[in-house]
């Protein structure tokens, strides 16, 4: 019986999710009894961890990047193009330039992106690292910083939730071997009471920072942003002012999932968070970013659901049957504490994370994981 | 004029990005007068919620404690 898995998103969750799968089902795709299409609106993969090293000239946006073409297993039919809409009862999603796709079960990993909108003045007045061009442009400001008072801030919900962290011991040891630290002041702030949502590494953090003199303001939300007179304030009322403003923005769903109504307040896929599924859907699984999970949105938590979801999708095509697999939660994040030591973090659902001391090989591994990835994305490794 | 919806976030072993954050983000993305229920496992959150609430204007409704996790609400004042 022929079936039809549709992936939509070409990102990190749908490229591994689609290759995982075509390698297991290799011989059936062949057959002609099941098709794995992937539906992705960019035909270029970035990898969007090197954003940081960009900021700081340690990578070149051509390191980055990839064609999607050339990260698909034997066996994934993939389409450049942009879904519109979602038509659940029916099993099709509609696109921009072609006929709608059916399915028989369907993925979205439609990933997340930044809400600029929400705070008045932040494009006008900050700079960012979440973006290729934000990053450049991040980049361009480091090269003529020569000292002044630089505020971070954290936007809710973000992905990769120990980079401004990263960023800032990376900021103050770069700025310590360019001869400036004396005439830097560095304010890192945060959302909540403490310097992290996880309470150990809020912990481990409060003392690094404190050791490199960041100052640390809790209790920040960014609410709107004055660049003419370079301040930044706080919906709590506080005002941080600024020579440098660097900005994790607030980030939001695709809109896909607003436009088919099955996305709730800021474009996120309520899922179940074992299965995978999306609420009341019995065919359609989402992972990555897009989901409503109270987790970190981060590149490793795509990896481990795709590993976990394409298991179960293996099972559903071939066998019908329901998932057995469970996603128990499992993050992994590198965390940079300067430019050459890094600790990780890794924790699931049960077990709240510890931070290692930081190590030059943890730092080496990254650097080797930013090269490699590509092998990960193609189920390879 | 309130919305009797009300907004639950099963936040449970969430580490990161943990009841808090759950909390400011269902707050960002709900109607004036929803109330938001963020089901907590996380010991800080029955003191800093009712003091970001506050510095933040929102209402704080309380936390009701379960078998081995609290219920914690906010309504959203503006």
């Amino acid at each position: 019986m022929h079936k039809r898995l549709l992936i939509v998103g070409a990102g990190t969750g749908g490229l591994m999710v689609a290759n995982f799968v075509a390698r297991d089902l290799y011989l059936e795709i062949e057959r002609g009894d099941i098709d794995v299409t992937l539906l992705g609106e960019q035909d270029t993969y970035t990898y969007q961890p090197g954003f940081l090293y960009v900021a700081f000239d340690l990578m070149r946006p051509a390191q980055l990047m990839r064609p999607v073409r050339e990260l698909l297993a034997p066996g994934v039919q993939f389409i450049h193009d942009r879904a519109l809409r979602i038509d659940a009862g029916g099993h099709q999603v509609t696109r921009a330039q072609g006929e709608p796709l059916a399915y028989d079960v369907l993925v979205l990993a439609t990933g997340s992106g930044l809400n600029l909108e929400e705070v008045p003045g932040m494009g006008e007045g900050a700079h960012w690292f979440y973006t290729l061009d934000g990053a450049l442009r991040l980049r361009d400001a480091l090269r003529h910083w020569q000292g002044g008072r630089l505020v971070l801030t954290v936007g809710v919900p973000h992905k990769c939730p120990v980079a401004p962290l990263e960023f800032t011991m990376m900021f103050e040891e770069w700025t310590r071997r360019r001869g400036v630290r004396n005439k830097t002041e560095i304010v890192y702030s945060y959302p909540l009471g403490r310097a992290h949502s996880i309470e150990s590494v809020a912990d481990w953090a409060a003392s690094e920072l404190e050791a490199r003199d960041v100052k640390i303001e809790t209790f920040f939300n960014l609410e709107s942003v004055d660049p003419e007179h370079r301040v930044a304030h706080a919906l709590e009322g506080t005002d941080l002012s600024y020579d440098l403003l660097v900005a994790v923005p607030a980030h939001k769903g695709d809109d896909l999932g607003a436009s088919s109504q099955l996305a709730e307040a800021g474009n996120w896929y309520p899922t179940d968070r074992q299965s995978l599924r999306l609420h009341s859907q019995e065919d359609i699984f989402v992972l990555g970013d897009a989901t409503n999970l109270p987790i970190s949105k981060a590149g490793s938590v795509a990896h481990f659901q795709a590993e976990v979801l394409a298991d179960n999708l293996v099972g559903l095509l071939t066998e019908g049957s329901p998932p057995f697999n469970h996603y128990n939660g499992r993050a992994f994040c590198f965390i940079e504490t300067g430019l050459e030591r890094a600790t990780f973090i890794a924790f699931d659902y049960d077990h709240p994370p510890t931070v290692p001391e930081p190590t030059n090989a943890v730092h080496w591994f990254k650097q080797t994981y930013n090269r490699i990835h590509w092998a990960n994305l193609k189920a390879v490794m | 004029m309130s919305d009797e919806s009300e907004i639950r976030i099963d936040a449970r072993g969430s580490f990161c990005p943990g009841p808090m954050m759950e909390l400011i983000r269902a707050i960002k993305g709900a109607k004036v007068g929803q109330v938001v229920v963020v089901l907590s496992k996380d010991s800080g959150s029955k003191k800093d919620i009712p003091m970001w609430a506050q510095k933040a204007g929102h209402e704080f409704l309380g936390a009701a404690e379960r078998d081995d996790y609290a219920e914690i609400s906010v309504r959203k004042s503006h």
